[in-house]
């Protein structure tokens, strides 16, 4: 088994989350990632759906290694999913919850790193409340430390992305003729920016968003989506309905007069619902709002596959988690090589 | 002293002239042009074969203070290499600039350091709080020429509207940095494209283009004289261009980096290129630039906002806005002419007597009788801007380590020579 | 690049072994696990000739190499497929080839994850000798010197056959 360049490196520019070899050295955001590596992450994840099923869930791929969750935002969820990979990884976890006011001691961010990395750890799984704060601290920390973003600001959770793409595909089987809507705040979601990237780099020819204008970013269609406000005309046909988070502040920030008028209007019902495709697909990233994004009945209906994205959030995650590791190795190898 | 310039190419804009010629100096001013004087015998000759000989520029926006390192010292030394001999600062800062003690503070400060001349703007109200006049008379005796309240935002409308009335008794020009607040709270980023993707706080343009209108309505109700310091956006070119043709004495000016750059540098996060107002959209910057052209913008400034490390070390919505400019003005505003977008005599302008006429001065010219602040330039000598090179004592610009073309060999201030480069 | 031995011929002289030790063993209920990819060839034409009733196993090591830390993540990792419970089975593990040793030690750390074995078979279709730890097969098809710049492949999974070549790039040994 020989470890030369995969055929995709000559797609990658220099893109931080790249090495030179065009493998995965940090998962920060599903942009500038090709079609062959987010496959490359999925079939991964697939294998180590298998590991989960045994009784020994356990790999030895990052034995001897040192992940480090700095979550900034708090999140019981993503960060126990996240410590659940690592563990099934082999590797050693510490968990550090920062709050996000002030790291403590008015300890710079940059500061608090550089003390992390004196505890020699190899991975960072970073949660923060700013956009841009993993490709920042990828930046800025030692160059073999692999960076996984599992949520900034608004920007990016390529994670949740990359388990609602396995979760398509395992129902749906390819991606070229999906039809995909996303309901919701769109304007606020990370998850729908990170979705919109994963469902266009596979090639669904046809992405919707479904909002009221309050809820839509700045030119969004340049995203390569088609925008939708009326729930209607806009889950005609779909195979795939994703609804997002609605969260209580949006209400108070003149955007919504309320979450009965938003359910009114784009609450998933059974009776709305059929207003897709008969066999279409419902996804939610969790927790779920019953009564305002999705009913209850719908939640719990044959259609919704939002447990199934549960457990392939693992799978992911550790799929995600070794692709990195072994690419910081392997520049790291490389870049010992060069030197004379 | 007694001084002569040989050889060099003379464009001074302001006497519509550029053409190859001698220029003479004595006793701080300008003694003539062309042919040497009867009886003149100069103490010092400057040749300069193959320069620019231009009045120093005239720079309408340049912090000279920060936190720690900056001080008026090595700004103002960064200043003069950077061919700058008149530098406008603005009110914020420790201490306000909303008193005549501390205007005089500020130009006495500047006056011992016989570098450039130091010409502070005043704040409009009293701390910059928007609520209560500032005492302007004092200011304007003290040496202001202009007030301002930079983008903080006055109490309401009725206010803003007391302080325009006054600040015209006192004959003092009002500067507008147009921001409608509410609009532009928590934004980092140009509201657009670029900060849907990045999934960052944008600034609408509407938030400039709002405040414009309103300021251009308040202008012409109270008749007060009115410059727009560094606007962004199309539309308030557009604006601005129509309030001039209706006579409405409204000046307004554009940072540097805005003709240069536009939002698509911002793809990794990259704080270096944290603005504000934020870098906008190739349209945007088509429109300054043909505002520039047409004379709707007279100046072009720097936008000097020094700023230490850790202000720029943090994730971008974290990181303090601005980038040095002191010693990048010259060769980037060169770059513009080289790639056709300005004419050099109209570049030269809006850096000499474009900003100086805003301000009031009688400087910026190379006219015989005027104090002899004096840029000789080399446009064609390339260089690196490194840290090391950087007078300044920040860094925070995007364009270290980048290679520039264009440099200033001598600058003069009264007469007298303030820098001088190493020679090869 | 040359075609060497009939490889059918090999295991059905193999299938006679394994049954033999078999035999010696007392073992009448095994399973029968593959190493992808060529191990897994050789143990689909096994099954047939060894009439076993349980389904085949896919084993894929990717997972439990001890090179990762030098050459990083298969590409192309499958899920392995174990369709029975290897708790207290008799595993017969098919590979290829058996050089270093350290394909098989991974293929049984991964069989332990499964669960606890009651004994393992290994059968191998070519020993290639040039051990680094110390792993033997039970059942060998042929035993072959490699010259340093040779490889040894099989080559299928329809027509199996060995291929003796050069090498190209840097390897690690199976």
């Amino acid at each position: 088994m020989s470890s030369s360049a995969p055929e995709h490196a000559a797609s990658a520019p220099q893109c931080l989350q790249l090495n030179r070899f065009g493998q995965l050295r940090h998962f920060l955001s599903i942009e500038g990632l090709s079609r062959e590596l987010l496959t490359e992450i999925l079939d991964t994840a697939d294998s180590f759906i298998e590991v989960g099923a045994r009784s020994i869930k356990k790999v030895p791929l990052l034995r001897g290694k040192t992940v480090v969750n700095l979550f900034f935002e708090p999140s019981t969820r993503t960060r126990s999913t996240f410590e659940l990979a690592a563990k099934r990884l082999s590797a050693d976890v510490l968990n550090m919850d920062i709050r996000t006011s002030s790291t403590s001691k008015g300890e710079s961010l940059l500061d608090m790193l550089r003390n992390m990395e004196a505890m020699a750890s190899d991975m960072f799984v970073v949660r923060h409340a700013q956009s841009g704060a993993p490709h920042f601290i990828a930046q800025s920390v030692t160059p073999n430390v692999a960076v996984i973003n599992a949520g900034d600001g608004r920007h990016a959770h390529p994670t949740q992305a990359m388990l609602d793409m396995l979760t398509i595909r395992q129902h749906k089987g390819s991606f070229e003729n999906l039809t995909v809507a996303i309901i919701g705040d769109i304007l606020h979601s990370r998850v729908a920016r990170s979705q919109i990237q994963a469902l266009r780099a596979l090639g669904t020819p046809e992405v919707r968003v479904i909002a009221p204008n309050t809820l839509l970013p700045a030119e969004v269609e340049r995203l390569g989506v088609k925008v939708y406000r009326d729930l209607k005309q806009g889950l005609k046909d779909v195979d795939v309905v994703m609804t997002l988070r609605l969260q209580k502040e949006r209400m108070e920030s003149a955007l919504l007069p309320s979450e009965a008028e938003f359910y009114r209007l784009y609450g998933l019902s059974a009776e709305k619902l059929r207003w897709a495709k008969p066999d279409a697909i419902v996804m939610h990233p969790g927790p779920i709002n019953r009564g305002v994004e999705i009913d209850s009945e719908v939640a719990d209906s044959p259609q919704s596959v939002i447990l199934n994205q549960v457990t392939n959030g693992i799978a992911v995650r550790m799929a995600v988690m070794s692709m990195a590791m072994s690419g910081q190795m392997a520049e790291m190898a490389a870049s010992q090589e060069v030197r004379p | 002293m007694k001084l002569e310039i040989i050889g060099g190419r003379l464009i001074d804009p302001s006497q519509g002239l550029d053409r190859e010629t001698d220029l003479y100096v004595e006793d701080g001013r300008i003694l003539a042009l062309g042919e040497r004087p009867a009886g003149f015998v100069a103490d010092r000759t400057i040749q300069a074969q193959g320069c620019l000989v231009t009045p120093g520029f005239v720079d309408l926006c340049a912090a000279l203070r920060s936190k720690l390192n900056a001080r008026m010292a090595t700004e103002l030394k960064a200043a003069v290499k950077g061919g700058i001999t008149s530098v406008c600062c603005p009110p914020d800062g420790s201490p306000i600039n909303d008193t005549a003690a501390v205007t005089s503070l500020l130009r006495e400060q500047a006056r011992d350091l016989h570098l450039a001349r130091v010409f502070p703007v005043g704040a409009l109200t009293q701390g910059l709080q928007g609520e209560q006049l500032s005492e302007m008379f004092g200011l304007k005796a003290a040496g202001c020429q202009m007030v301002t309240n930079m983008r903080r935002p006055l109490g309401n409308n009725r206010i803003l509207r007391r302080c325009l009335e006054y600040a015209r008794t006192q004959d003092l020009t009002v500067g507008f940095c147009p921001e409608d607040y509410s609009l532009a709270v928590d934004g980092c980023v140009n509201e657009g494209f670029t900060g849907t993707r990045l999934g960052l706080n944008g600034i609408p343009a509407v938030a400039e283009t709002l405040a414009v209108a309103e300021a251009l309505l308040l202008t012409e109700d109270t008749g007060v004289r009115a410059h727009f310091f560094q606007i962004s956006t199309a539309r308030s070119v557009e604006l601005i261009a129509q309030a001039q043709q209706r006579g409405l004495p409204v000046t307004a000016d554009v940072a540097i980096h805005q003709l240069l750059l536009t939002d698509s540098v911002l793809d990794s996060f990259d704080s270096s290129y944290h603005l504000h107002p934020p870098l906008r959209t190739e349209r945007d910057r088509d429109a300054l630039r043909q505002g520039v052209r047409d004379g709707v913008i007279q100046a072009i400034c720097s936008q000097h906002q020094p700023l230490e490390l850790a202000d720029k070390q943090a994730p971008f919505a974290e990181t303090v806005p601005g980038m040095i400019g002191l010693e990048t003005l010259l060769p980037l505003t060169l770059q513009l002419v080289e790639e056709g977008v300005l004419e050099l005599q109209r570049a030269i302008e809006a850096l000499t007597v474009g900003p100086a006429r805003v301000m009031g001065l009688e400087l910026g010219t190379l006219e015989p009788g005027r104090p002899a602040d004096i840029s000789v330039i080399d446009p064609e000598c390339q260089w690196v801007l490194t840290e090391k090179t950087l007078l300044s004592a920040c860094k925070n610009t995007p364009f270290l380590n980048q290679s520039l073309t264009g440099q200033v060999r001598y600058t003069l201030v009264d007469g007298r020579l303030v820098y001088e480069a190493e020679s090869k | 690049m040359t075609s060497l031995i009939n490889v059918e011929t090999l295991l059905d002289t193999m299938a006679e072994e394994i049954k033999a030790v078999m035999a010696q063993r007392g073992i009448s209920d095994p399973v029968l696990v593959g190493i992808r990819t060529g191990g897994v060839w050789l143990a689909e034409y096994l099954h047939k000739k060894l009439g076993l009733r349980e389904a085949l196993g896919e084993l894929d090591i990717s997972f439990y190499r001890d090179d990762f830390t030098r050459i990083g993540l298969n590409p192309t990792v499958r899920p392995s497929r174990l369709p029975f419970e290897t708790e207290d089975r008799h595993i017969i593990l098919v590979d290829d080839v058996v050089m270093s040793g350290r394909t098989i030690r991974a293929a049984m750390n991964e069989l332990f994850d499964y669960g606890r074995p009651a004994s393992i078979i290994l059968a191998a279709l070519v020993d290639v000798g040039a051990r680094e730890l110390p792993i033997q097969p039970d059942v060998v098809g042929r035993r072959i010197q490699l010259e340093p710049d040779q490889q040894v492949k099989l080559r299928g999974p329809d027509d199996l056959r060995l291929e003796l070549r050069q090498k190209n790039a840097t390897t690690s040994g199976p």
